[in-house]
Parts: C-alpha cells; sequence; structure tokens
C-alpha cells in the first residue's frame, strides 16, 4: 500500500518534470518563430529610425555626419512640415465631427427597422474593403476639372454653376479630399456602431419608453451613454488613421497642389524616398510616432481607462 | 409584440418610409461612383465626357477586352495572389503560436513577453519604412515579393495575436485536462482539439489579412521596382500614368481590379465584420 503510493509519487513527479520540459520546448517552439521575424522587420526598423534621426544620411555609405537633434529642428522649423501637420488635424477633426456622427445615425436608422436592412449594411461597409488605389482613381475621375461626375452633377443641379477644379484648388482639395475619405472609411465606424448596438439589451430603452421618454432621449440618456465604450474606441481608430493617413492623399494628389494636401505622411515619402535624406525622413517618421503615441496614452489614461475598469 | 408603442401607425410607416428613403440616399452615394467606372469602361472617351453618369448608347467592350489581353494585368492578379495567400498563411501560422502560449500556457515572465510582442501595436509601418527599407536592402529582397510578404507578417503578428489570444481563452478548461488524460500532449491539444474549436476566429484573421494584403500600396511602392513584379494596386498607378488621358481605359481597368474584391467581399463579409469587431473590443 503504502510502497505503491511512493511509487506512483515518483511516476507523478517524473511525470511533472517530462510536462515541465515538454511545457518549456513548446514555450519556446512557437515564440521563438514569430520573435525572430517580429524583432528583425519591426522593433529593430523602429529603433533604427531613431538612431538614423541623428544623422544626415542619404541611405549610402557610412553614417558619418552627426547632426544630434539638428534633424528635428529642421523639421520643426519647416512651413511644409507645420502645415502638414496642420492637415492631418483638420481631417482629424472633420473626422470626429462629421464621419462619427454620420455613421453613427447610419446605424441608428438601420436599427430602427428599415426594409432591405441586410442589404444596406453590406452596402454601406463596402467601400471599406475596397482598395485605396481602386477609391482614389475612380474619385479623380468624378473630380475631373473637365466634366468629371462632380461638377456636370453641381451644374445640372445649380443654374450658372461654374466648374470647380477640386484636386487643383488649394483651399478646395483638402475638403475635397475629406469627402472621399468619409466614403471610404464610414462603413468601418458603421459596423463598430452597428456591433456595439446589438450589445444594448432592449429592456433599458422599453423602460424609458414607458417611463415617458421622447424618441430624443432616449437617445440622448439611454442608447448614447451606453454606446460609450464603442464611441470613444471608433474616435480612437479615426485619430490613429487620420494622424497617419497616406495612400488615398498620395493617390489623388501626392500632396499637392504646392503642398496644400500634404500629411506628415507624404512629407516623410518625399524626403525620405524620393530625396533620399534618410536621416531627415527618419526624424519625420519619430515626429510622427511620437504624435501618435503622445495622443494614444493621452486618451487611453484620460478617456478609455474607465472602459476597463 | 412585446415593445410598448404610443405612436399610431401611419406615423410609425412614415418614419419607416423617411428611414428607408434616407438610407437608400446613402446607399446611392456608395454605389454612383462605382457603376459609373463601371459604366464609364464601356465607353469612348468622347462619350465619356459628353456623358459621364448616363449608360453608354453602345457599350464598347474594346476597353474590358484591351485589359484582359493584356499579360501585365495578368501578371499583377497573379503577383497580388501569391503575396496575398503567403501573407495570409504566414500571419495566421505564426500568430497562432504565441496566441496559444500566451492564453493557455502558465509560466512567469507570461506577462511580460506577451507585452512585448504588443509593442509592436504602437508603431505603424510608416515609422519603420526607412530602416525597413535597409534592411530589406541589405538582404537583397528589394524588388521581390518577399519584401512585400515578410514585413506584412511582421506587422500584422501584434494585433492578431491579441485577437487569437481572446478566443483562444475562451476554449474551457475541462478540454485541456481531458486532452492531458489522453496523453496528446501540448502540441497535440493545440493542434488537434484547439484550432478546430476556434475556426471561426481562425477565419476571421485569415480573411482581414487577405484584405488588407490585396489592397496594401504603401509598402510595395516603395520595395517593388520593376513592372513584372508590381502588384494590382501599383499596377492601377502605373496604368494610369501611362494612359492619363484615355479615362475610359482607366476605368476599364479600375472595375476589373474591383470585380475579385467585390465578389470576395459577398463571399466573405461575416469573417471581416466579425474579425474587426473582435479586434476593436478586444486590441
Amino acid at each position: 500500500m503504502s510502497s505503491g503510493a511512493t511509487k506512483s509519487a515518483v511516476a507523478y513527479g517524473v511525470r511533472a518534470r517530462s510536462i515541465r520540459w515538454s511545457k518549456l520546448l513548446v514555450v519556446l517552439g512557437f515564440l521563438v518563430p514569430p520573435a525572430v521575424i517580429y524583432i528583425w522587420l519591426v522593433l529593430l526598423p523602429m529603433a533604427q529610425a531613431v538612431f538614423y534621426s541623428l544623422y544626415r544620411w542619404n541611405g549610402l555609405g557610412p553614417l558619418q555626419h552627426f547632426v544630434g537633434l539638428g534633424n528635428y529642428e529642421l523639421i520643426l522649423r519647416d512651413r511644409v512640415f507645420i502645415s502638414a501637420l496642420g492637415h492631418n488635424l483638420i481631417i482629424v477633426a472633420l473626422s470626429i465631427c462629421i464621419q462619427l456622427p454620420l455613421a453613427l445615425a447610419l446605424a441608428l436608422l438601420l436599427r430602427g427597422g428599415v426594409p432591405g436592412r441586410a442589404a444596406f449594411r453590406m452596402i454601406f461597409f463596402l467601400p471599406y474593403v475596397l482598395s485605396e488605389v481602386v477609391t482614389g482613381v475612380i474619385w479623380s475621375f468624378i473630380y475631373n476639372p473637365q466634366n468629371g461626375l462632380m461638377n456636370a452633377l453641381l451644374g445640372a443641379v445649380i443654374p450658372g454653376f461654374k466648374p470647380i477644379g477640386w484636386l487643383g484648388d488649394p483651399g478646395i482639395v483638402l475638403y475635397a479630399l475629406f469627402v472621399v475619405i468619409t466614403w471610404k472609411y464610414f462603413g468601418l465606424h458603421f459596423i463598430l456602431y452597428t456591433a456595439g448596438l446589438q450589445d444594448i439589451p432592449s429592456e433599458l430603452e422599453e423602460a424609458a419608453e414607458i417611463d415617458g421618454a421622447s424618441t430624443w432621449q432616449k437617445l440622448r440618456y439611454v442608447t448614447i451613454p451606453l454606446l460609450g465604450r464603442t464611441i470613444r474606441l471608433s474616435v480612437f481608430l479615426s485619430v490613429l488613421g487620420s494622424l497617419q493617413i497616406f495612400d488615398l492623399i498620395w493617390v489623388m494628389t501626392t500632396g499637392g497642389p504646392v503642398n496644400a494636401s500634404e500629411t506628415m505622411a507624404t512629407y516623410l515619402y518625399k524626403f525620405g524616398f524620393q530625396r533620399f535624406a534618410i536621416g531627415y525622413g527618419s526624424a519625420v517618421a519619430v515626429v510622427l510616432f511620437v504624435i501618435c503615441l503622445a495622443f494614444a496614452i493621452f486618451y487611453q489614461r484620460q478617456i478609455m481607462s474607465r472602459d476597463y475598469s | 409584440m412585446a415593445s410598448v408603442s404610443y405612436s399610431p401607425p401611419a406615423s410609425r410607416q412614415a418614419l419607416k418610409f423617411i428611414r428607408f428613403g434616407l438610407c437608400l440616399f446613402v446607399a446611392l452615394l456608395v454605389l454612383v461612383p462605382l457603376v459609373t467606372a463601371a459604366l464609364g469602361g464601356l465607353k469612348t472617351n468622347a462619350e465619356l465626357f459628353a456623358n459621364p453618369f448616363g449608360l453608354p448608347s453602345t457599350p464598347q467592350w474594346s476597353n474590358y477586352r484591351s485589359v484582359l489581353s493584356e499579360p501585365t494585368f495578368w501578371q499583377e492578379l497573379r503577383n497580388s495572389t501569391i503575396v496575398m495567400l503567403l501573407t495570409a498563411i504566414g500571419v495566421l501560422v505564426l500568430s497562432s503560436m504565441p496566441a496559444f502560449v500566451f492564453s493557455r500556457l502558465q509560466f512567469p515572465g507570461r506577462e511580460l513577453l506577451f507585452g512585448f510582442f504588443t509593442l509592436g501595436l504602437l508603431f505603424p509601418i510608416a515609422v519603420a519604412i526607412l530602416p525597413l527599407y535597409i534592411t530589406l536592402r541589405q538582404f537583397h529582397l528589394i524588388d521581390t515579393l518577399w519584401a512585400v510578404v515578410l514585413p506584412q507578417v511582421a506587422f500584422g503578428l501584434p494585433s492578431n495575436i491579441v485577437i487569437l489570444r481572446g478566443f483562444f481563452a475562451a476554449v474551457p478548461k475541462e478540454l485541456e485536462e481531458a486532452a492531458f488524460i489522453d496523453g496528446v500532449g501540448y502540441v497535440g491539444f493545440f493542434l488537434r482539439i484547439l484550432l478546430p474549436l476556434v475556426r471561426p476566429a481562425l477565419a476571421a484573421v485569415f480573411v482581414l489579412t487577405l484584405v488588407a494584403s490585396w489592397n496594401n500600396f504603401f509598402l510595395p511602392l516603395l520595395v517593388l521596382n520593376s513592372q513584372q513584379n508590381y502588384t494590382l494596386p501599383l499596377g492601377i498607378m502605373q496604368f494610369q500614368g501611362q494612359h492619363s488621358t484615355d479615362w475610359a481605359m482607366v476605368l476599364a481597368f479600375v472595375t476589373l481590379s474591383l470585380v475579385p474584391t467585390i465578389i470576395f467581399y459577398l463571399f466573405a463579409e461575416r469573417h471581416i465584420v466579425s474579425g474587426l469587431t473582435a479586434g476593436a473590443v478586444k486590441g
């Protein structure tokens, strides 16, 4: 009896040890391959960006011209960069004030019960899966100053309408691009809101209705507060996306005319790859990163923190 | 039935009608540009500018035919497909492994390692792109499809590890214990029990990665130089540059490159949506 127990305890110990070993092997075997590619192509380049940003370097030959924070000083003094940052911030503001409320309104509309709801949902979300290049080329055609769709449409509706060069006018181009950004991305926020609304128990709204709340009051005091978490998240995604926007703008205007639609990312591309100023371009990348990180930290601490408690 | 309503049926009907009208209006705003592009490809350039939105008077299939007879179109389609599949397989394999370790195994330092892997969520690819370019050049990968695939996999890891970890953690512990009693071990449990159980999550990750790779423009723009290696988005840009005055032809090209995306979307919409909402909620 007792010897049997000892035996099984020994066997158990051996088995436990072998489990511990096999666990270690699994942990290593499962983590090392992804870690290699992740360190090689994500983390190291990030660290290198910081390092290169301290040099003047064209990407060829040895790193010799140490300039310290000189590149950063140049960036912050460059009017083109500052205005590019300004354009990013305009896109951020317009997205939050126009694109997201539109997406929310549509999600609420569909939730209220509309014939063909599933089809509408599919259509609204469709532009989000299309490529930025396809979207940009189609909209360049629509904005074409010689009788593109937009001018033709406005000409038909407004008497005496003079054709506008939507992408050629420095005063208009950013807003014309914002229309395309909205067309392309509202579907993502619409889908997030739709998913968020599904999680709200209908009893709460029914209770408010029984208490005599109007449709607006129900929305204002029950539905939207309950959707808070989703809204905060969608604002977060929208801001980061707007700060990093590149593809659509590059396809439609390459940042022009005369830098009127330049963003931080198009500025980075122009310096880093077109002029091969790797050091300066890296410094731009670091500034872009610091801005995104500062926003992310501030937002998570101040605004999203309540969602985790 | 259960919901209590004080509004008379007539105004309810009217409200429903207004809602439908608004949705229809937005749906038109979404669809008109796409339909215009598809129809534009069927017109001559003269007609395109005389009548940009109407139906073509006589459909000119020659635009579509000449795009389809261009070897570059097929080459670009092929490149995009190869890059997309390799990226999605790479992301699926390399993010499900750490997701398993971080969701099912207990060991000291686990949270620290998990934090290390999710650090990448903070870095948009634009920030690392210049040193990445230099790295790829050192390994002689520039102007090969690997220069697109490998960074796409690497940058896809953090978010997908987070998504999959959430799904893996939801699998009941009892199944794991049962697996150990049957003596299948960790790897057997992972491959034969866990992965089949979370198929919907794997499908979501796979499909989202496919779409992102298919549409990617920034990275291919930087690392692919010769036309034979171009992916479709680059091909469209190049084609537009070459035929800048021939809008009908450009629209035919764009429409043809849209067809696979839209067919795919019709089949995979459910997975795309579930992947996005899961990622958003958990990330």
